[in-house]
């Protein structure tokens, strides 16, 4: 084979490289692919717009040690006089940025997050109403009887004696001042 | 021009207000007192005075049109006698409550298709509507003061209006006019006032109805600079839409929540209607956790009040420009696409497409905040 030969092999190698670079899936697809995927679900319901951060620190480092997807759950309530099914976008306008909140600082973290929204006469119906619909292994909430963003302490018994879940309920306490609020969300929402 | 009728079109004007006791009726009575006294033939085709004496006064002096009674079920109703108006033909006629629904036996189920064929008559039609009437706003405001408002009208009835005289009053004023019995009879004061008249409710309703009417006179602007213009056979050729509508393209998978929430903020500021639209392959099978997903897009749209298309094609742009068509979509809302490959990599990509196949329609990219570089943690 004379030079112009072997140049041309080595452009051709060379062209057949880069075509084989271009059509494969990029190197992180496959990464992804091969990533372990979660199997435990954690609920993580809230009704206000805000939320405990001890609770939202004990889901994601439950979430980290076993594998489990986060599903944060805004609860919203629709009253009495109206139809069950009616849009919500005054508790939405709340409810929203928080779900947001949560989602961004989940995914920063590296947990896998999957939001739902819940709507029933009050939170309990709400949350009984999703429970219905999907399993979740595992539920964490907040006592928190001012109703900021918890369930109440009727709800939090009702919570035990009902549903089939292994259930974590976090003391209040006076220090837990901190919280995940919609100011949280980065960016203009 | 009503090409069928050979004669032009009346105009329509509609006094809008927050709530009742605004003073609409009243000013359209004050209106159509100086068309007579200006020497124009006016009638009053119906008129409701809810038994507020200064409205029955101010009536006096206005020829009006008979009502009819309707018999149903045993009861007799009066309803406004359309034939009769359209008879006697005035040249302006005064119609009050454009929302009504007509007793079952008359010609149409609703009082603005009455109005719609006394405009085509050629006879001018002064109306009134209340804000809470209009049927995209129907939820927003039923979750605001707690009441779901039954008689609504759609918002291309008042788009369609030659012009739109927002009555305006503060809440406090209102709800002095309400205790001083201008608007309800004694008895009824109280239950009002704790209900309906509240004065959050009514602040938030003062604030619908002034957006509403804002938005119609920044519409009837674009109009009027298109009119005469070359543009002016492409807006006839554009879906006529009532203010913005967005649609986010979604899939299900749990990331389109977040473009959803992000779709509906957009749509909560520009006080547009929000669709969502899930163009699925033929035949496509969902997973078990892909049904989860749509189950809780279903959800998620539910209670925000957007609405969940689902269509079926193997062309998602084409699909994508045919219910953008379909629905007047003024926004479209896109989501990271995953990456090309294979020969998927040689066309043009989504939003390139779509902003082609749609001039005039804006395409956004919606960023993915979370995966932003040194971001702080909340």
């Amino acid at each position: 084979m004379n030079a112009l030969g072997t140049v041309a092999v080595g452009v051709l190698g060379v062209l057949l490289g880069i075509l084989a670079g271009y059509w494969l899936p990029p190197h992180g697809r496959l990464a992804a692919r091969n990533r372990p995927r979660p199997v435990r679900r954690i609920l993580l319901p809230f009704t206000g717009q805000a939320i405990s951060r001890r609770a939202f620190e004990a889901a994601v480092r439950l979430a980290k040690a076993e594998n489990a997807i986060i599903m944060p759950a805004f609860l919203a309530r629709v009253p009495m006089n109206l139809p069950i099914e009616t849009a919500l976008p005054v508790q939405c306008a709340g409810g929203m940025p928080l779900l947001e909140a949560i989602e961004q600082s989940l995914t920063s973290q590296g947990v896998p997050v999957d939001s739902r929204v819940g709507r029933g006469r009050s939170a309990r119906d709400a949350l009984r109403k999703l429970l219905q619909q999907e399993h979740f292994d595992r539920i964490i909430v907040s006592a928190d009887e001012d109703q900021r963003g918890g369930l109440g302490y009727d709800d939090l018994r009702w919570l035990l004696a009902r549903v089939p879940a292994e259930i974590l309920i976090l003391r209040p306490a006076p220090e837990d001042t901190r919280r995940i609020s919609v100011e949280a969300v980065r960016g203009h929402f | 021009m009503d090409a069928s009728a050979g004669q032009p079109r009346g105009r329509l004007k509609v006094f809008l207000g927050m709530a009742a006791g605004a003073g609409k009726t009243y000013r359209m009575l004050l209106e159509g007192h100086a068309e007579l006294q200006a020497g124009r033939d006016v009638a009053v085709g119906l008129l409701e005075t809810h038994g507020r004496a200064e409205t029955a006064r101010l009536a006096e002096g206005l020829p009006a049109v008979s009502r009819r009674s309707v018999r149903y079920r045993g009861t007799v109703l009066e309803e406004m006698d359309l034939p009769a108006i359209l008879s006697r033909a005035p040249e302006l006629c005064l119609i009050d409550e454009l929302a009504h629904t007509n007793a079952p036996g008359t010609e149409h189920r609703k009082r603005y298709e009455d109005v719609e064929d006394v405009l085509a008559a050629g006879i001018d039609v002064l109306s009134t509507l209340n804000v809470q009437h209009l049927e995209s706003l129907n939820d927003h405001i039923t979750e605001l003061s707690g009441v779901r408002v039954r008689e609504t009208i759609p918002d291309a009835i008042l788009g369609r209006a030659d012009e739109v005289v927002l009555i305006d009053l503060t809440p406090e004023a209102l709800l002095e006019r309400l205790r001083a019995g201008r608007i309800y009879p004694l008895e009824r004061i109280d239950a009002a006032l704790n209900n309906f008249f509240r004065i959050e409710n009514l602040a938030a309703l003062r604030e619908v109805a002034l957006r509403q009417v804002a938005e119609e006179v920044g519409a009837k602007r674009l109009t009027t600079e298109l009119v005469g213009s070359r543009e002016e056979s492409l807006a006839a050729d554009a879906p006529q839409a009532v203010g913005e509508r967005l649609m986010a393209l979604v899939e299900p998978y749990p990331r389109a929540q977040r473009l959803v929430r992000r779709a509906w903020r957009s749509a909560q500021r520009l006080g547009a209607e929000l669709d969502l639209l899930w163009v699925k392959a033929p035949g496509q099978e969902l997973s078990d956790d892909e049904q989860r997903s749509l189950s809780a897009l279903r959800q998620l749209a539910s209670v925000l009040g957007a609405r969940l298309l689902e269509e079926e094609s193997d062309d998602l742009a084409a699909a994508v420009v045919d219910v953008a068509c379909r629905r007047g979509t003024t926004y479209i809302l896109l989501g990271h696409s995953r990456p090309a490959h294979g020969l998927a990599r040689l066309r043009l990509p989504l939003p390139q497409r779509l902003m082609q196949s749609l001039p005039g329609v804006d395409v956004r990219i919606v960023a993915d905040r979370t995966r932003r570089p040194n971001g702080d943690r909340p």
